[in-house]
């Protein structure tokens, strides 16, 4: 019975598997009908078109590269343009010994080492199709002395090219980047986005900075042009084309002239500056000191001048700004405070009672006071005021870890900001999760004590801090940073702005955003951590001081600027916004081995405040001297 | 033992009239990179290696017996899927894909290897589970058919994924996958292709926007397409004549001896060779169809009906992508584009077809 069964469901199934079969071998059949059907259109129906086609199928099709986009500050001053101009070129097949022809346009045209050098190292990278630059920006008289004798020159050629060039030089270099030639890893980069045709032709692409993150905007459309060549590949006339799109033109929110008084207030300071305006994330200025003039990167810099930027104790090509990765000492403790009053830890008016030390129970490590013997009583206000080191090592214990990392990333500490560009750092803000991954280890009281005052492990960006503040000045709606602020066509057209709708509201008890206001205030007042900030200022200033140890105390060891080395004293913060009734604008200061952010940073801050609000341009830099000695931290 | 009996022993288990269609496909591959390669004897020399290597390994195969061939199935599959994981952890990239391992020794693709692996395992499970077919099975072979094209997509190689996939289903199809099931599934894909479509990044839907408008990317893929369009157009009726297609030997016809040897073809030899080929073709095919309806078990049908399917498949992706129905997706003219690696996969798959059909004979005798 079972036997008959399955020998019943043997047939079937071979029955059903040749009725399969048949389906595969007519959908066979019908894609051949399709295959021949359209060979008899191509070949029978359509022969002649093709047959003329083939025939005047000298068409030899070019890219036509387009016009890279400019950058222009918010009033329009040029930060990256084009310029067209005559470049001596070798073409590597047609020669034999390429140094040869070198040596010998040498003695007619005039060739630096720094060319040779870059000419060496263009012709290690290249595939050897393309010709290869000898001289750039040739003058006239160079193009007519050599036009004389190009008949020695088979393998050399004039070209003519557009060339970026950078007018500002040193200024804004960070945050404008640079282009370069695209190299082998550029292409596989753009092979995968699927982007390889439009950049046939193209020999630059972004590197750095917003040259590099607004790529697709500035590089623009590569046309077409079909030639008619003759045997020979030689152009007769151009068929058809279709006329390359410029590159868009960038329109910056920074304000050229604010970001020049802004890097000339950095004096020798090495550091960074952020400024912000509040009310929609307008980056106004972008600093990062030292800087590096971007132009010579474009054609790819010797290896000799790489290596001396590269190598300098200042490191001019670190982006401290948007990489830079400091503790953000004291600056934290309006954050703090207003976490505090969130977490109803302290109400405004609790006072404590500052020895000039904090210990916590049960431990016998004393935790200092920046001023030796304390504030004594100490309410809130006055902790901010003052910057009370013991009043936030308090706050922070009861707070706890939890709270604090909790609050805190509200407002961005811990997290890239989103800025429009590439290579962002995150910064650091510890949690207990983060410790036992990091470093295999619990999350200590005494870890808690210290990040109360912004040491420890915590880490933060200038322009994380700067989104921070302005968020803080902006009554807690947060928006997110950016350089640009509209992209424009390069007829003028704006075709897309960059979005400033808020990306937050932290929705911050109005109460408890007037108190730390008001602290703020009174830290630039007589009797504040910075006085000079607001030292006959028409407007009121918010602002706090910071500073980031670089080498860390034995526990009441006493810090004295003047005998430690220069390149140990601590990073000197300043955080500000203003007019603080109505911020307009929010900036953040650091000074690289500063010492005092009243001292150092403050005043940088101040002379892009004055600029901004009043139109005042500083006069050339005058160290302040020492006026009071509350001067501190 | 006489020399004819020796050359009969040693060709008892290849199918002379599949032999007779392959060896005249390869013959024009011959003919063609001759021409392609600019009457040069470089690349028809290389390739008459590359056959060389392949018809051995085709004859080992015919030779082993089904029972072997069967026992292989899971083996291959599973030392495939190994290579593919290790490929995603420790390949090699080249041109922005992980498609390579090092071993080594070679240099391996094991996303070829799966052409074979994969339908074979499938054709095994079935088999293992003849008698008692439910969705279910269909189900699990379904999982064992996309877990490698999920691994080999990531590399991410999507022409190879399409014909992995294109051979599993014909494997499932074949073994009776219910017409309902089937029609669900179409749909559930068209339904799901919007969905699909807001998800990818800008760049690739430009990228797959240009594969069905190469005037879009005339410097790129496009321009691949309008030449050839035109060399196979300008061929007409009769052709140019061999040596004398002026698309291929004037430079205009790209990647002439790999992807695009069909344009030279049809430049050279017009509509009647092209019919021609169109005919070579279709006996390997009816060969590849008689072999599959008289294989004697379910496993050895479903092997040979899958392995025929792929072949026309192959063909026809090729063929459309040349003459311009079909965007441009890298698939090689099976038997006559230059090529070591595709040239052994296709005739270790003649080589399983030999064996299915010769050792059934000699069961019957």
């Amino acid at each position: 019975m079972i036997k008959y069964a399955e020998f019943k469901n043997h047939q079937r199934e071979i029955f059903h598997f040749q009725l399969r079969l048949l389906v595969s071998i007519g959908f066979v059949l019908l894609l051949s009908a399709i295959l021949l059907m359209r060979l008899i259109y191509l070949q029978a129906i359509r022969h002649s078109h093709y047959q003329t086609l083939a025939e005047s199928n000298r068409i030899s099709i070019a890219p036509l590269v387009p016009n890279r986009g400019l950058i222009v500050d918010r009033n329009g001053i040029i930060l990256a343009r084009n310029y067209s101009g005559y470049t001596l070129e070798i073409n590597q097949n047609k020669t034999t010994d390429v140094d040869a022809t070198v040596n010998a346009l040498a003695e007619l045209i005039k060739i630096t080492p720094k060319d040779r050098r870059r000419f060496k190292k263009m012709r290690a990278e290249s595939h050897g199709f393309e010709t290869l630059m000898i001289r750039n920006r040739l003058s006239d008289e160079e193009i007519a002395r050599f036009a004389a004798l190009q008949y020695r020159f088979p393998a050399v050629e004039i070209k003519a090219r557009l060339f970026r060039d950078y007018p500002l030089g040193e200024k804004a270099a960070h945050l404008i980047g640079y282009i370069g030639r695209i190299n082998e890893n550029d292409e596989t980069k753009l092979e995968e986005n699927g982007l390889a045709a439009n950049y046939r032709g193209s020999d630059y692409i972004g590197k750095t900075g917003l040259e590099q993150s607004y790529e697709s905007d500035l590089h623009g459309i590569t046309g077409i042009e079909e030639i008619e060549v003759d045997a020979g590949g030689r152009a007769v006339r151009v068929l058809s084309n279709s006329p390359p799109v410029s590159g868009n033109t960038l329109v910056l929110s920074v304000d050229a002239k604010l970001q020049e008084i802004a890097e000339q207030s950095f004096g020798d300071y090495r550091g960074a500056l952020v400024a912000i305006d509040p009310n929609n994330g307008e980056v106004l200025a972008f600093v990062s000191k030292p800087g590096y003039d971007p132009n010579p990167f474009i054609d790819g810099i010797d290896t000799q001048s790489w290596n001396e930027l590269n190598n300098s104790p200042g490191v001019p090509l670190n982006n401290r700004a948007l990489r830079g990765q400091y503790p953000p000492g004291s600056t934290l403790k309006p954050f703090l405070a207003l976490a505090g009053l969130y977490f109803k830890q302290r109400s405004p008016s609790d006072t404590i009672n500052d020895p000039g030390y904090f210990m916590l129970p049960r431990w016998s490590r004393r935790y200092r006071d920046w001023k030796q013997g304390g504030h004594g009583s100490v309410d809130m206000f006055k902790a901010i005021q003052v910057s009370c080191d013991v009043y936030f090592y308090g706050l922070a214990t009861e707070l706890g870890i939890d709270n604090m990392f909790n609050y805190l990333s509200l407002y961005g500490f811990g997290k890239k900001t989103g800025i429009d560009l590439e290579g962002e750092s995150s910064g650091l803000l510890p949690s207990k999760e983060w410790k036992m991954k990091r470093h295999k280890d619990i999350w200590y009281p005494g870890d808690t004590v210290s990040a109360g005052i912004g040491q420890g492990y915590n880490l933060v960006t200038p322009v994380q801090l700067a989104l921070a503040t302005a968020t803080l000045a902006n009554d807690g709606v947060a928006y997110k940073p950016h350089l640009v602020k509209e992209v424009r066509s390069s007829l003028g057209e704006v075709k897309r702005l960059i979005a400033s709708e808020p990306i937050d509201d932290l929705k911050i008890d109005a109460i408890h955003l007037d108190l730390v206001k008001r602290a703020m205030v009174a830290v630039t007042q007589p009797g504040g951590t910075a006085v000079y900030a607001s030292l006959g200022a028409p407007y009121r200033i918010a602002g706090k001081t910071g500073t980031a140890q670089v080498i860390s105390m034995k526990q009441d060891e006493k810090y004295d600027a003047e005998t430690v080395a220069e390149r140990h004293r601590d990073h000197a913060w300043f955080i500000a916004f203003a007019p603080a009734e109505e911020p307009k604008i929010a900036v953040v200061v650091l000074a690289e081995n500063g010492g005092h952010g009243g001292s150092t940073a403050a005043p940088i801050a101040r002379k892009v405040l004055d600029y901004y609000l009043l139109g005042k341009i500083p006069k050339p830099m005058v160290k302040p001297k020492k006026i009071v000695e509350i001067e501190h931290d | 033992m006489t020399r004819r009996q020796f050359w009969r022993h040693i060709t008892v288990h290849v199918d002379r009239q599949l032999m007779l269609g392959i060896s005249l496909l390869l013959m024009t591959s011959l003919l063609m990179l001759y021409s392609a390669d600019n009457a040069s004897w470089d690349r028809p020399l290389r390739q008459m290696f590359n056959i060389a290597i392949a018809i051995s390994c085709m004859w080992l195969i015919a030779n082993l017996p089904l029972h072997f061939l069967k026992r292989t199935a899971v083996p291959v599959y599973l030392l495939g899927m190994v290579l593919l994981i290790g490929v995603a952890f420790f390949g090699e990239i080249s041109h922005g894909a992980r498609r390579w391992l090092d071993l080594g020794v070679v240099s391996i693709q094991p996303s070829e290897l799966m052409k074979i692996g994969v339908p074979m395992m499938m054709a095994w499970y079935f088999e293992k589970h003849e008698a008692t077919l439910t969705l279910k099975n269909y189900f699990i072979a379904s999982l064992l058919l996309f877990i490698p094209i999920g691994l080999i997509l990531r590399q991410p190689d999507l022409g190879t994924s399409l014909l992995i996939l294109a051979s599993g289903f014909y494997v499932l199809f074949l073994a009776g996958l219910s017409w309902r099931v089937m029609a669900v599934m179409f749909i559930l894909a068209l339904a799901s292709a919007p969905v699909m479509w807001s998800v990818l990044h800008e760049y690739q839907r430009h990228r797959i926007m240009m594969l069905f408008d190469p005037s879009q990317d005339a410097l790129g893929n496009g321009y691949h397409t309008i030449q050839a369009t035109i060399a196979v157009g300008s061929g007409g009726l009769f052709g140019k004549g061999y040596l004398h297609g002026t698309q291929a030997h004037l430079d205009f016809l790209p990647e002439r001896t790999t992807d695009f040897i069909f344009a030279v073809f049809s430049e050279e030899f017009g509509l009647l060779g092209c019919t021609v080929l169109l005919a070579m073709y279709a006996f390997v095919l009816w060969r590849g169809f008689s072999i599959t309806a008289n294989a004697s078990t379910y496993f050895t049908r479903l092997m040979a009906g899958s392995i025929t399917l792929t072949f026309a498949t192959y063909t026809f992706v090729n063929m459309g992508m040349v003459s311009g129905i079909l965007p441009v997706v890298g698939v090689p003219l099976p038997l006559i584009s230059y090529g070591g690696t595709s040239m052994l996969t296709l005739l270790l798959g003649f080589g399983i077809l030999m064996s299915i059909e010769t050792h059934k004979k000699l069961v019957r005798t």
